[in-house]
């Protein structure tokens, strides 16, 4: 993976010291809660209902044991000795105190980490496809590239402050893991007939309270335009968006009142003018990052054999590991969706364990993925069992990946100071309700957001669930047919909401409709679609 | 404290700046103001003749003004861009690389804190309007 040069480091070094100035002079007096507000969250420090919480990327979601064992050393010094998985691929601790995220952000700094532009109006943390070097069926490793828009994309001063958040997704498989098209901004990687490395571009992405997939802005991007290409996406919405209404900021609200056709005109006209600048990061930059990208020295002749006597594990590699470029290796995905558990909550002695596994058994490599897993990107078949007994034993072993008890959440209104509703009940009670019954109701993707913001992804749930406010009361509505996934679409509302006892109901008449009407290999989202919404109605409001 | 942080050798204009539509208006004026929406390329055929261009910002998380000192600088305007209004210190960093070369803010800047921000970053990662060489040119020679 990519590691830091002097250069790199003395970047972040000097924005340690930068936000370790602010936070003496917002203690100080010197800077006022408004101003102080803006430059905290460019460094991943939000204001919560009960403490301050501090947001870590986890660029393009690749990490080393050694991130992850200081990891879960902050989250015993700084925090309450737990970490979350964000459906951004990065890592948020809950409890952090003001006066100690200088010293914080210092030790991150340490392993080459950080919390920059995890929040606030800035361009996000990149991310990428969680397989990213090991999926069978990507055309190449989408990181060095994500690695190069991190370095267009920090500190980049021009849009020192967007009319809203910019995030962005990187992919090279026709398989879609990363929500991409939810992205205001986002890469497939492509080559043309002519075995030239090009981009196609989307454009105007985003949940929120206004729901849009992105549009193919481009077709076929040169990859080594691509920076001047950004900017002028970037100019042209920083220059025109409203500015007025922050609800009506992000990019997608003006690629749609402008038009995809008009909207893509100007980025053209404003590309042409970049182009002639000069800007544009060169190949030997991006041959400088792949190197740091080259595959592991997978071993050869290896057994694709494995020992599936023992029927728990035997299900666990059905549903947790996934074909592999290289024979005899499997990508491990780790659940971290404990029946009954938090989505995404990680403890640091978890946190030390895993880093420990991906040390022995997986090339020291280790990855965050959106639907708040962790994952072991190259692992020996051989190892399998290994892997998965100690897994076992950390409460890691859960084998349910993209099934009913999978479940996206966010920090709801246990946590969040923006939330109407609480959303980890809900994800503890569906787990609970559906526990055993993965197989049977097979890939259904359940998204639940505390609010309209969205970050639980509810738009592209096969099943989604919003928590509102109503009347001062906990209120959860029911969407149904959303996708993140390569075949991406914005889920419906079935209608009025649930309280939350009833939403679980509710879920699952939804799902005894799908049994009910399923035909031969449908997952719930192709009944949904084949059937459409009014079954689904009838049976939940009968 | 400073009322105007100035990072030029030249003489300051004197003459008071005027809105966008005014100065294409009167064929005599040197100093224009941009108000956030103000589309800056407007002020392109004429800037041969413009000494002092300010640029506001209503509010600190108005960003239009980062992208209109650029525009001006790449068009070739060699002049004085200010920064007026809620012009926060911790910004000057990035302002600066925009092509910000002056700097009247609402409320002034401590001296300290001014010199601290100009001199945060050791290197930068893009080319901008300021001319320092990004990290990935030290990198390749």
């Amino acid at each position: 993976m990519y590691r830091y040069d002097n250069y790199d480091q003395a970047m972040i070094d000097a924005r340690v010291a930068e936000f370790r100035d602010q936070t003496r002079r917002r203690i100080e007096g010197k800077l006022t809660d408004d101003q102080f507000k803006p430059l905290r969250l460019k460094n991943g420090l939000y204001l919560q209902l009960h403490a301050y919480m501090l947001r870590v990327a986890i660029p393009y979601g690749t990490l080393n044991s050694r991130q992850m064992h200081k990891l879960a050393d902050i989250a015993r010094k700084y925090d309450r000795s737990y970490g979350h998985i964000t459906t951004r691929q990065n890592i948020q601790y809950n409890w952090i105190k003001l006066e100690e995220a200088p010293d914080l952000l210092a030790e991150l700094a340490t392993v080459e980490m950080h919390g920059i532009q995890t929040s606030g109006e800035s361009i996000r943390n990149v991310s990428a496809d969680q397989y990213a070097g090991a999926a069978a069926d990507e055309i190449m490793d989408p990181r060095p590239w994500a690695e190069l828009i991190r370095q267009m994309t920090n500190f980049m001063p021009e849009f020192s402050y967007l009319p809203r958040k910019f995030k962005i997704a990187v992919i090279a498989s026709d398989q879609d893991r990363t929500a991409l098209r939810w992205h205001d901004a986002a890469v497939k990687i492509v080559r043309n007939a002519a075995g030239e490395t090009g981009f196609e571009v989307y454009a105007g992405g985003g949940m929120g309270r206004t729901p849009f997939l992105s549009f193919r802005i481009r077709d076929f991007l040169p990859a080594g335009q691509f920076f001047s290409y950004l900017q002028a996406i970037l100019r042209v919405w920083n220059m025109h968006a409203r500015r007025d209404n922050i609800h009506k900021q992000r990019m997608k609200i003006l690629v749609h009142e402008l038009g995809e056709e008009e909207f893509r005109r100007q980025v053209e006209e404003e590309f042409l003018h970049f182009e002639t600048l000069g800007e544009d990061f060169p190949q030997a930059e991006y041959d400088r990052i792949a190197a740091y990208f080259a595959p592991p020295p997978f071993e050869t002749g290896l057994s694709e054999e494995i020992d599936r006597s023992d029927p728990d594990f035997a299900l666990w590699v059905d549903r947790q590991t996934v074909a592999h470029k290289a024979p005899g290796y499997a990508i491990v995905n780790i659940s971290l969706k404990p029946i009954g558990g938090i989505p995404g909550d990680i403890s640091a002695d978890q946190m030390d364990i895993v880093a420990d596994l991906a040390e022995r058994y997986s090339f020291d490599d280790l990855r965050a993925t959106h639907a708040q897993n962790l994952v072991l990107p190259h692992v020996r078949k051989s190892d399998l069992y290994a892997v998965w007994k100690a897994l076992d034993e950390a409460g890691l072993g859960a084998a349910n990946l993209d099934t009913v008890t999978d479940i996206i959440a966010c920090p709801g209104l246990d946590y969040c100071s923006l939330a109407n509703a609480r959303s980890i009940p809900v994800a503890e009670k569906i787990s609970e309700r559906f526990a055993g019954r993965e197989t049977e109701l097979g890939e259904l993707k359940i998204k639940i957001s505390g609010c309209i913001n969205a970050c639980g992804h509810h738009h592209a749930g096969h099943i989604g669930i919003l928590g509102v406010d109503r009347k001062g009361t906990e209120n959860y509505q029911l969407l149904l047919g959303g996708s993140g996934a390569e075949d991406a679409s914005a889920a419906k509302i079935t209608g009025p909401g649930f309280d939350e006892a009833g939403v679980v109901d509710a879920l699952e008449k939804a799902t005894d409709v799908y049994l009910a009407q399923r035909q031969e290999g449908e997952r719930f989202l192709d009944t949904y679609r084949r059937i459409g919404m009014e079954p689904f109605k009838e049976a939940i409001y009968a | 404290m400073l009322d105007v942080l100035r990072l030029r050798d030249d003489e300051p204009t004197d003459e008071p700046a005027v809105t966008l539509d005014s100065f294409l208006d009167q064929s005599n004026a040197s100093s224009v103001r941009i108000e956030a929406g103000d589309d800056v390329r407007r002020l392109l055929p004429a800037l041969d003749r413009v000494r002092l261009v300010e640029i506001d910002f209503p509010k600190l998380r108005d960003g239009r003004g980062f992208s209109s000192a650029r525009i001006l600088r790449e068009a070739g305007y060699k002049g004085e861009i200010k920064a007026i209004g809620d012009v926060l210190v911790d910004l000057i960093f990035f302002m600066q690389r925009c092509g910000f070369d002056s700097f009247a803010p609402n409320k002034p800047f401590d001296p300290e804190d001014a010199q601290n921000a100009l001199n945060r970053y050791p290197y930068v990662y893009q080319d901008a309007a300021d001319g320092r060489v990004p990290i990935w040119k030290l990198r390749h020679g």
